[in-house]
């Protein structure tokens, strides 16, 4: 029960939730029944069928809805005096400026990807009001308290780097199964159903003159009376099979590797079996085009089941040809979508097929889903317990009872015999370039990279910026808002195309860049390192920022991996173009002796539309210190510790 | 298992936990039944988590009339006293969690509980073989002897049958499981091994002598005992104590604490004194201990994750949540 004080505050207090998903759900209605009466509830999403096992605040008959608007009316029922609030909108439109953050006691995050986090953790700093931050996967959670200068803030941590793979990795030498997802999904895929001017490696580079590179191109174009059967099998032949030997004659690549075994058709499906299938797919024409799926056509029903790899070819085939007859229209346009059953199973297929060639295992389409679609693990349970936790957390910020504040970790083996472990606050990182004036270093060719890759590398990309302005001295280079005039705009896009040593003023070594958000009122200052030369596999960016939450070097600890089954590893190590990721998590500490390990936990992070990764699994060790305290007085031995009661 | 699959249905549905635990888990999952008795906050929480989880049947049993305190940390009665006139708290409970997920049974089975009849044995009324029915048992707000009764029930059936109770005062709550012999696979590195673990009774966890008790445990195991020891021998129902039994519940400690030779400052008059007056329920304390009581129950049905070993305590004012393994030493015979 609450004390007479807790309830004061509660009833009193106005609080800001952002995310009303899984964790949102659950907070919303811990909220309600705890005495709040003022609540309001950001979320731009609708509700979908993967939500109902968790959400349960949502029915079927709700798929569609906003989430904010829907949970408000389910709460209703069961508190209905009290005052619930909806937006169904982005946290980081504009309208939820510094002053609409100013007007609440606290901020309580059930967000689902690094992106808005960053937004709503500067909005906090900048209004100066607490964020309770939080995130769940499978058994795993926790839940973190952001005051300013008296707790670290959101991004004083490093958070883990997204993951990406070496191009070469990807388009020749694939050693797992996310390789063959990631070809499947990101080149394949785009190749014959999307954007047909994005830049694709899809094809081997060939070491081969002879054949010209238009030659390659027509691979993949339909000729204009083809028939769809022999162009699905000419695309099939030249991926798995021309393309195969192609990189085999590369005798360099596969001194140390397994060499891959060219596939073609005739040799998986004879020629009468195809047809055959050919004409079950005219008889599966008729349905309704939202759900044609291969699957169904060629009667395979379990997406838990491992398919041969004739089965795989005949599933490729089926779902090329379904997306000719069935999907014209929306060929040159498509982006793969996790929810696409015909997407998926095209890419499960494709991937299948590259790993038997490769001699890697083959996976279920329902394995395949998860590794293409980034899905994230998500049970009510952890998402209950972490909304439990933050409202504690939230009463004691109202409280203003700063001693007792805790971030948990809600874990899934017990750690000396905890399954909820609280550890005090850590200060906040006197690095920090977003809590702190930290200048950032920037290595960067100023005479080859326009103030375009700044832009979109550094400033959006890596510090997080929604509306950026970007100063040298007293003059701007580049600004964004809605107040421009036409000439700025015309001013600004110019200069986006020059480099750098090229825009008036010139920048160069030396030079100190101001980068500011207004929305989230954060400045910070760029030095500028000139560098002549960068590592195109190492460094694909072209420019290096430090002075910033760079992770720090990593130290694999096989004693430090939290096992969370074995689906997640795959999962963790994925590369995807658009990701519906719930409930993220980023940090669990292990305690072992004097050191005080993190575990980045299949952390994920949805950045939208830009080629974003998710996280592998890292462990990292930072060395135990004073400010840490220990929190089971089992381990007296231990002299870096002070009891806590 | 049973080679039967889940329908098209059940893997939307179910997607994202069946990326958690596997497919056979949320097959056992769906052929399981519950039994629910006792519908406060913290059981409320744990319906929605298993009913959420998609297990076959869950029957619920209270046969209380709705009362604002029930309510206070009930999120599944709509507020509106026209709804609820004349129904079981166990009935009203019923509609709202059938609603939640269309594919799991909802039924109520009433009698047994007679909450304010002292001298009914509750739950215990109800024979051995209604028990037979059931892959899991929780019971909650029920006085020592109702605990015991039923606990002795679930250990007769011939088939393992899972008990669990719990229970939340002030910001405190206690998870008692009771798996018998609980046999499940572990996966140790690229390895799958078998692992036994042999759970002891409620009546022979709690007589386990305080002086053999794990080293530091838990304050509030020991306060618990005691407070459940006043309940019973003063004919009280589970939970209805006040501020004005402090000066009794201190004897009582002391006597108890002397038996057992232990010092009375394990437990402090601070705990015993929230214990007793804190009857209220406090929301995040029932969502969280109804989460990991969740967790445990689907861990043990599903054969996934080591489930724990027999007692979890929660205290919101320091936010531990442990677990304690109290079983009779084996020396000890």
């Amino acid at each position: 029960m609450a004390s007479e004080q807790q309830l004061s505050a509660i009833k009193g207090a106005k609080v800001l939730m952002v995310g009303a998903g899984g964790i949102g759900c659950e907070l919303l209605k811990t909220l309600a029944l705890s005495g709040f009466k003022d609540i309001h509830i950001i979320d731009m999403d609708t509700i979908e069928v993967s939500n109902l096992n968790r959400q349960f605040l949502f029915r079927q008959s709700h798929v569609g809805q906003s989430k904010a608007k829907v949970a408000r009316e389910a709460v209703l029922k069961f508190r209905p005096h009290i005052s619930i609030t909806p937006y169904h909108a982005n946290v980081k439109d504009p309208d939820f400026n510094v002053d609409f953050f100013k007007q609440f006691n606290v901020v309580l995050n059930g967000l689902d990807n690094l992106d808005a986090r960053r937004h709503v953790n500067r909005l906090c700093l900048a209004a100066g009001v607490p964020l309770v931050e939080s995130g769940t996967t499978g058994f795993l959670g926790q839940v973190t308290v952001h005051v300013k200068g008296r707790s670290e803030c959101y991004e004083c941590q490093p958070k883990p780097a997204p993951k990406t793979y070496p191009v070469c990795t990807i388009t020749s030498t694939p050693s797992k199964f996310v390789h063959c997802i990631v070809w499947a999904k990101d080149l394949l895929f785009v190749k014959l159903f999307g954007d047909k001017n994005q830049e694709n490696d899809l094809n081997v580079r060939s070491s081969d003159a002879s054949s010209s590179s238009q030659q390659v191109e027509d691979a993949f174009e339909r000729g204009k009376d083809e028939d769809i059967e022999q162009y699905g099998r000419r695309v099939y032949d030249h991926v798995f099979g021309y393309n195969i030997e192609l990189a085999l004659s590369n005798e360099e690549t596969w001194k140390n590797r397994n060499r891959p075994r060219p596939i073609y058709m005739k040799d998986v499906i004879p020629i009468e079996l195809i047809h055959r299938n050919g004409n079950q797919v005219k008889s599966s024409v008729d349905g309704d085009s939202s759900s044609v799926s291969a699957m169904s056509s060629l009667g395979l029903k379990n997406p838990q089941d491992l398919w041969s790899l004739k089965e795989n070819s005949t599933i490729f085939l089926e779902a090329l040809k379904l997306f000719f007859l069935k999907r014209e229209k929306e060929i040159g346009n498509l982006c793969f979508d996790k929810d696409d059953q015909l997407a998926v199973e095209f890419v499960t297929a494709a991937a299948n097929i590259r790993a038997s060639s490769f001699g890697i295992p083959l996976h279920s389409l329902f394995e395949a889903k998860g590794i293409a679609g980034n899905i994230v693990h998500a049970v009510a349970t952890t998402n209950a317990i972490i909304a439990g936790l933050i409202v504690i957390e939230a009463i004691k910020v109202l409280q203003n009872d700063i001693k007792n504040y805790r971030m948990t970790y809600c874990l899934e083996h017990p750690t000396r015999k905890m399954l909820l472990m609280p550890v005090e606050p850590f200060e906040p990182n006197k690095s920090c370039y977003v809590c702190s004036e930290t200048p950032l270093t920037l290595e960067i060719n100023t005479n080859r990279s326009k103030l375009r890759d700044l832009v979109d590398k550094i400033v959006k990309s890596k510090l997080g910026m929604s509306l950026p302005l970007i100063m040298h001295g007293s003059d701007l280079l580049y600004e964004v808002g809605d107040d421009l005039d036409k000439d700025e705009v015309a001013n600004y896009a110019a200069n986006l195309e020059k480099v750098l040593s090229g825009l008036p003023p010139p920048v160069m070594g030396g030079t100190i860049l101001t980068v500011e958000d207004l929305q989230q009122e954060l400045k910070c200052s760029i030095n500028i390192k000139h560098r002549e030369e960068f590592d195109e596999e190492k460094e694909p960016d072209g420019m290096i920022l430090s002075g910033w939450t760079q992770p720090p070097a990593v130290e694999k600890n096989g004693k430090t991996s939290i096992d969370n089954g074995e689906s997640t590893s795959s999962a963790s190590q994925a590369t995807s173009l658009e990701t519906e990721v719930d409930d993220d998590l980023q940090i669990i500490p292990v305690q072992t002796g004097k050191k005080r390990k993190f575990l980045d936990i299949a952390s994920s992070d949805n950045l939208s539309v830009t080629k974003e990764t998710k996280i592998k699994r890292k462990a990292e060790e930072i060395d135990g210190n004073k400010d840490f305290v220990m929190l089971d007085d089992e381990n007296s031995e231990n002299s870096k510790k002070k009891g806590e009661q | 298992m049973d080679g039967e699959e889940l329908t098209e249905q059940e893997t939307a549905l179910y997607d994202r936990q069946i990326r958690v635990w596997g497919a056979d888990a949320q097959r056992r999952l769906s052929k399981s039944h519950i039994l629910i008795s006792g519908l406060k906050g913290t059981v409320i929480e744990f319906c929605k988590n298993i009913v959420l989880a998609g297990v076959g049947s869950v029957t619920l049993n209270d046969d209380r009339i709705v009362t604002e305190e029930l309510l206070s940390a009930n999120f599944l009665i709509p507020s509106d006293e026209n709804v609820y006139s004349g129904k079981t708290l166990a009935e009203l409970c019923c509609d709202s969690l059938k609603d939640f997920n269309p594919m799991v049974r909802v039924s109520v089975e009433k009698g047994g509980s007679c909450f304010h009849n002292l001298l009914c044995r509750e739950l215990s009324n109800f024979h051995v073989d209604f028990f037979n029915k059931f892959d899991a048992v929780v019971i909650s707000s029920c006085s020592l002897l109702t605990k015991k009764t039923v606990n002795e029930m679930c250990r007769k059936l011939l088939k393992r049958t899972a008990f669990y109770t719990v229970d939340c005062r002030d910001s405190c709550g206690e998870i008692f499981v009771d798996l018998q012999n609980y046999i499940y696979s572990k996966k140790k590195g690229d390895e799958t091994v078998e692992c036994l673990l042999e759970y002891p009774s409620f009546e022979e966890a709690v007589s386990v002598p305080w002086r053999s008790l794990p080293r530091r445990v838990s304050k509030l195991y020991l306060a618990m005992r005691v407070i459940e020891k006043f309940e019973e021998l003063e004919g009280r129902i589970p939970g209805e104590t006040s501020a004005a039994d402090l000066l009794n519940v201190q004897k009582l400690r002391k006597e108890l604490c002397d038996t057992h030779s232990v010092d009375e400052s394990q437990i402090p008059d601070a705990l015993l004194e929230r214990l007793l007056e804190g009857t209220r329920e406090f929301p995040p304390v029932c969502a969280i201990v109804g989460g990991i009581l969740g967790q445990e129950v689907i861990k043990a049905i599903s054969g996934k994750g080591d489930p724990l070993k027999n007692f979890f305590f929660f205290d919101a004012t320091d936010g531990k949540g442990i677990i304690e393994d109290i079983h009779k030493q084996k020396a000890e015979g």
